[in-house]
């Protein structure tokens, strides 16, 4: 029986196997290399920062681990899961926040959490107990009943945010989820996910190109034309390019492997 | 369990279909004004015109407007067909579309939720539009009512599967007007909504041999003879086949796989 028989939506999957493993991911647009030779792996409730410019790969790789591309060579798999063997398992243990704002703007924040919960099959009691419990861990009890169009970036966010935890995953995937936003939300954002990680055991990669989200002692996965440059704490990064800060390290490295 | 959740899956796309419907109110009264013009005007305008003899269905002469009816209850599924595959590439622009993709059942049951969740809406449409028409007296006898409900999902399914797949096929919003005039119009004309296929092939017989394998004339046909509770075989198997063609190609180019996503850096996504 699979981890999906046994619990409806998301649910942990066994500790022992990584959260994300990725091995010699390549892709193409036509004659253009998107990703060339990725490989990463990701602990369960460990967090991860994907950093790199624009038009580095990282929406790519997103889309590979999502599925919504099928890689064209190498392999994914989460918590064990091969991604193309067994997507369903693979992809109800996976919660993602997009770069482009997905929800559905003419509906409230508790429709918009209502048609989540129904395409992860949770059931209706179920899926009233968890949503009410993630808008008020996104701060939002009073806006439940609010248009998203009447938000604003940051409750959005933060709409986003839980509806991708509604079911549970154990690895959370940002792809630039502070993106248009302003200091103070885009502060309010990343300490709820920090905190999910911390807190609730979640594996995160967050995909940024803002230096500045960069603490000195997160893992960071520098990723520049399709490639990891460099992997490991950012200080350690630091140090070994021999600069004083992640920011030097990045431009350093990037303008090494051809800005 | 299993089961569970694939009926939680379909329930809650459907119901997002229905709240967006319900809070697009104009949208229903447009895809009504359409249809009722060709009842109320065009139609009535022809039927000095047009007389239609005796032809199955039909038991006796009728006029011209109880003619068209079926194929203007086509008309709607057909708009309605291609207004879903307007919204899932509005949907894709608008990054929607991602989250019902990325969800962990299969992507061929996630499309098939889809559709079935714009049959619903054309149901709704064609069960107004049929009152209306009740209203002024072009009527079917009332068995059709019911009768005609198993063959719309047949017909709208298999409507709303074209714009499945051409969702597929169309990169930006802005192609659309190409759909209208490259596939809803020729549908339209080229097929027995307006005009018997008989008529048909005495004024131009390679329109007749268009208009005998246009989907869009089983659909009608089927819908036809259902709301005189009646079934064409032929038209149901035509219809069925359509289907399964069209669903077919529209699941392949959606699979990641197999489909033309992520091969040109666009795709259905």
């Amino acid at each position: 029986m699979s981890a999906v028989d046994l619990e409806p939506a998301g649910g942990r999957a066994p500790e022992l196997a990584p959260a994300l493993a990725i091995a010699d991911l390549r892709h193409r647009y036509g004659d253009r290399v998107a990703l060339d030779g990725v490989g990463l792996t990701l602990g369960a409730g460990e967090l991860a920062i994907l950093l790199g410019p624009n038009g580095a790969g990282k929406t790519t790789l997103f889309s590979l681990i999502t599925r919504l591309y099928d890689r064209q060579s190498g392999a994914i798999s989460v918590f064990g899961s091969d991604l193309r063997q067994d997507p369903t398992t693979a992809l109800s243990n996976i919660g993602v926040v997009f770069q482009q704002r997905t929800l559905d703007l003419d509906l409230t924040v508790l429709q918009n959490l209502r048609y989540a919960a129904a395409l992860h099959g949770l059931a209706r009691g179920e899926a009233r107990a968890r949503i009410t419990a993630e808008i008020e861990r996104a701060g939002l009890a009073g806006k439940a009943n609010e248009k998203v169009r009447r938000l604003s970036g940051g409750e959005t966010r933060r709409v986003e945010i839980a509806r991708a935890m509604l079911h549970h995953p154990a690895l959370l995937l940002c792809d630039e989820a502070t993106v248009g936003l302003d200091i103070p939300g885009r502060q309010a954002i990343l300490d709820r996910v920090r905190a999910l990680s911390a807190e609730d055991g979640v594996a995160v990669l967050w995909a940024t190109h803002l230096i500045d989200e960069v603490r000195p002692a997160d893992r960071v996965i520098l990723l520049h034309r399709g490639r990891i440059l460099a992997d490991g704490p950012a200080d350690e990064i630091a140090r070994e390019a021999d600069v004083a800060s992640m920011g030097e390290a990045f431009t350093k490295l990037t303008r090494a492997a051809g800005a | 369990m299993k089961a569970a959740r694939y009926r939680r899956c379909l329930q809650g796309v459907i119901w997002r279909e229905a709240m967006r419907f319900a809070q697009q109110r104009e949208r229903f009264f447009a895809a009504l004004v359409r249809p009722l013009i060709w009842l109320f005007i065009f139609a009535a305008g022809f039927r000095s015109v047009l007389g239609v003899s005796i032809i199955p269905p039909y038991n006796t002469y009728i006029t011209y407007e109880v003619y068209v009816l079926p194929g203007l209850v086509g008309m709607i599924q057909l708009f309605n067909g291609m207004q879903s595959s307007l919204s899932m590439v509005y949907d894709r622009e608008m990054g929607s579309m991602r989250v019902l993709l990325v969800s962990p059942l299969p992507r061929w049951y996630l499309l098939i939720c889809k559709l079935m969740a714009g049959v619903f809406v054309s149901l709704m449409q064609v069960y107004a539009f049929l009152a209306i028409a009740y209203a002024f007296e072009i009527d079917v006898p009332p068995v059709g009512y019911i009768a005609v409900a198993p063959a719309l999902l047949l017909t709208g399914m298999m409507l709303g599967a074209i714009g499945l797949l051409l969702s597929s096929l169309i990169r930006q919003l802005e192609n659309f007007a190409g759909v209208m005039n490259f596939v809803i119009f020729p549908m339209f004309f080229a097929s027995s909504a307006l005009y018997p296929l008989w008529r048909l092939k005495e004024a131009n017989d390679t329109l007749y041999q268009i208009a005998s394998i246009n989907p869009f004339t089983h659909a009608v046909e089927l819908i036809r003879f259902a709301l005189y509770g009646a079934f064409d075989p032929g038209a149901a198997a035509a219809v069925l086949a359509f289907l399964v063609l069209f669903l077919g190609a529209a699941i392949i180019a959606y699979d990641p796989a197999r489909g033309l996503t992520g091969r040109l850096g666009g795709g259905p996504v």
